[in-house]
């Protein structure tokens, strides 16, 4: 038969297994404009019939701050490496809550979309990249919060500034990003067969940022709990948080061997993350 | 005149775990991948043979929802899938769509394939009409600029001009439907798959969507896969028909013939009755059998139109409760319209625990000659359906004797109740 001759022009192959490496990239590419249309539905579905809109965007980084200058700063009196209290968590905080938001939202998107899945097609990875872009804008959002009160605390007469490592900035956010969705793909991706995961990130991601530079500077544990200081320094956000809050304030620990440690975690996971979504997302709707 | 094949369905098979799935799952997964992967056995957990049949307990948690499926279609076709529930269609549908993988086999496809197995996927409720039409259009795969290009055409067929900027949260069930199909009616895909869509919106509308669909297939040279119970909607538009019975091709032809095939396949053979084994709800009753023949006559017998027909219906009830259940039967006719329903409303019958037989007479000279089929409802205290299955039985009933010298043919409808006439 001509069959062999006949094979070459087929568009599509669907077959049970296909090899672990073929990611398909270009179909995620020919899909962008649908990555174009869930940012936009995040975004308006956010504020549609609210009071306030928008300005919720700003209401939860201030309230955290509030709280955690009184609790940390204030009750607990855990230095903040001479600069103010609040701008000191701040910082931390919306770095710290783009990257969780990343995290926890990725981790259930085919539990959360199990019905537009079990439906139509298109590149399941378009969900998780649109999470992440999603809270791009909110994340930028957060960083004029940021911005203005910088502004103030300088106007104050405190002393801090930008350093050359804000150049790194671009970097550190998509280094943020990609850890996220990394480790949120691998999440995502077993929680489908194994549900207890999902318990785990609740209070997993709450417990990681004691364990993250968040409400403390590193030096601090390095001196005073030097034993367990490996423990923060393991953690792959320690190093691009101190790194983000060196660039705004200029202090911190920051150094390029424990940045590039991060990003040797950051591609190490985004891969096995990427890896594990795409061989789940064949069959995911026969199981969740 | 027949174009090149555009799908090639070669050996596909789908297996589900049914059961429950949870507990153990680590380490049988462990198992499965030291076996398979490690040993290169086989999968100790995908025993190829088991029929999917829904009242037979199988021996594995896995069933296999397609066996061995093989077919091709060619370019411009319009073909029906047919077959019961859990026959595998939607199973079949689903793969075509790549919203999940075939456990072995390949399916080939030339072209882009757009997939309708809803409408209106992925609308968000608090985005206008336009902007869902721009987000489901999306996920359907348009780029953005084919939608804008399309945006006045797709407003137009909706109909739904004057609220095109409300948020369709408060539109009207039929005006979100209207909306969803209108933008999948557009899409520019060589071979469109469409599941059943087309059981929602009022009439118009649906004549409507099966124009645009007859359309699609017959102007534009575009291939159809429809999957539908409705048979005068298959018969009408599909040319090609193929039937699914637990998960196996039982016939792939013509339409027309397809749908004989599928109606006729409960009685084969001139047998106007059926047994049934685990038909029923469990602890409330289980139906043994329904037999049909005319009044004096035997069931290997066939029905003739003018004789009275009895229904005898076998039930078992398993509850002290019985007496506030009750039959209902819906009579459709031979492509699946439902023509009446009919049950003991004005004459109740009290249901006992153990075995019931039940007889409903049909007058003489009431159904025109053809093929029927009833489907069987049971309704717990004249209010709720508990039970319903369609197709529980089919019959034919044949021309009575006629005097010589009438009309010998077959007069249009399905009833011919006689009437009373006389000279005002």
């Amino acid at each position: 038969m001509d069959s062999r001759a006949k094979d070459e022009n087929w568009d599509l192959v669907i077959k049970g297994h296909s090899s672990l490496f073929d990611l398909k990239f270009r179909d995620v590419w020919r899909y962008r404009d649908l990555l174009r249309m869930f940012v936009k539905r995040d975004f308006i579905s956010f504020y549609k019939q609210t009071v306030l809109g928008p300005l919720w965007f700003f209401l939860q980084p201030m309230f955290t701050t509030i709280v955690y200058t009184f609790v940390f700063g204030s009750v607990a009196g855990i230095s903040t490496d001479g600069l103010p209290k609040p701008l000191f968590y701040l910082c931390g905080i919306t770095a710290w809550q783009y990257f969780s938001e990343c995290l926890t939202k990725t981790s259930t998107v085919f539990r959360d979309n199990a019905s537009i899945f079990g439906k139509v097609y298109f590149p399941r990875l378009i969900m998780p990249l649109s999470i992440v872009v999603s809270n791009l804008v909110r994340f930028g959002v957060q960083l004029l919060l940021l911005l203005c009160c910088m502004v103030y605390f300088y106007l104050k007469g405190y002393d801090f500034g930008f350093t050359s490592a804000i150049l790194l900035f671009p970097i550190l956010v998509v280094m943020m990003a990609l850890l996220g969705l990394g480790t949120g793909l691998i999440i995502t991706a077993l929680t489908t067969k194994y549900r207890d995961l999902t318990f785990l990130v609740g209070f997993g991601v709450q417990l990681l940022m004691y364990g993250t530079t968040v409400v403390y500077p590193l030096h601090t544990v390095q001196q005073k709990h030097p034993d367990f200081a490996w423990i923060v320094e393991l953690n792959p956000m320690t190093g691009i948080i101190e790194a983000y809050r060196y660039a705004f304030l200029g202090s911190g620990a920051f150094d390029y061997a424990s940045l590039f440690y991060s990003a040797v975690v950051t591609l190490v996971l985004l891969l096995a993350g990427v890896l594990i979504f795409n061989k789940t997302e064949r069959n995911f709707v026969d199981t969740i | 005149m027949k174009g090149d094949t555009v799908i090639k369905v070669e050996n596909v098979s789908k297996a589900y775990q049914i059961g429950q799935i949870g507990t153990g799952t680590v380490s049988r997964d462990v198992e499965r991948f030291i076996r398979t992967r490690i040993l290169g056995q086989e999968d100790p957990f995908l025993k190829i043979g088991e029929t999917n049949d829904r009242s037979i307990k199988g021996e594995s948690d896995i069933v296999w929802s397609l066996r061995d499926i093989n077919f091709e279609i060619a370019q411009g076709e319009a073909v029906g899938i047919i077959g019961r529930n859990g026959a595998g269609k939607s199973t079949l549908l689903k793969l075509l769509s790549r919203v999940t993988a075939p456990t072995t086999g390949s399916i080939k496809v030339k072209g882009r394939i757009a997939s309708l197995l809803e409408v209106g996927t992925g609308f968000h409720p608090e985005l206008t009409g336009r902007e869902n039409i721009y987000l489901n259009g999306a996920i359907l795969g348009m780029r953005k600029k084919e939608i804008t290009r399309k945006l006045d055409e797709i407003i137009d067929f909706s109909g739904v001009e004057r609220y095109i900027d409300t948020p369709v949260k408060r539109y009207s069930s039929g005006m979100y439907v209207r909306l969803a199909f209108a933008v999948a009616a557009h899409l520019e895909s060589e071979i469109l798959i469409v599941d059943e869509v087309l059981a929602v919106g009022d009439a118009e509308f649906q004549k409507k969507c099966l124009g645009k669909m007859g359309d699609i297939s017959k102007g534009q040279g575009r291939t159809v896969l429809f999957v539908s119970h409705n048979m005068a909607a298959v018969k009408s538009f599909c040319n090609h028909g193929i039937v699914l019975e637990n998960g196996l091709v039982k016939i792939n032809s013509e339409a027309d013939k397809a749908v004989a095939f599928y109606l006729g396949s409960g009685n084969a053979e001139t047998n106007n009755s059926r047994q049934y084994q685990n038909v029923g709800v469990r602890g409330i009753f289980d139906l043994e059998e329904i037999a049909l023949r005319n009044t004096g006559k035997d069931v290997d017998d066939p029905l003739a139109e003018d004789y009275p027909i009895e229904i005898t219906t076998r039930i078992r009830f398993n509850t002290s409760e019985a007496h506030r259940y009750n039959i209902t039967y819906h009579l459709f006719n031979d492509i699946g319209e439902a023509l009446f329903s009919f049950h003991d409303g004005d004459n109740p019958i009290s249901m006992q625990e153990g075995e019931n037989r039940i007889k409903c007479v049909i007058p003489k000279d009431f159904f025109q000659s053809g093929n029927f089929s009833l489907a069987i409802y049971v309704v717990e205290n004249r209010r709720k359906s508990i039970f319903s299955q369609r197709d529980i039985i089919s019959f034919t009933v044949v021309d009575g004797e006629r005097r010589m010298g009438i009309f010998m043919g077959r007069e249009p409808g399905y009833i011919k109740p006689k009437f009373e006439w006389s000279k005002a």
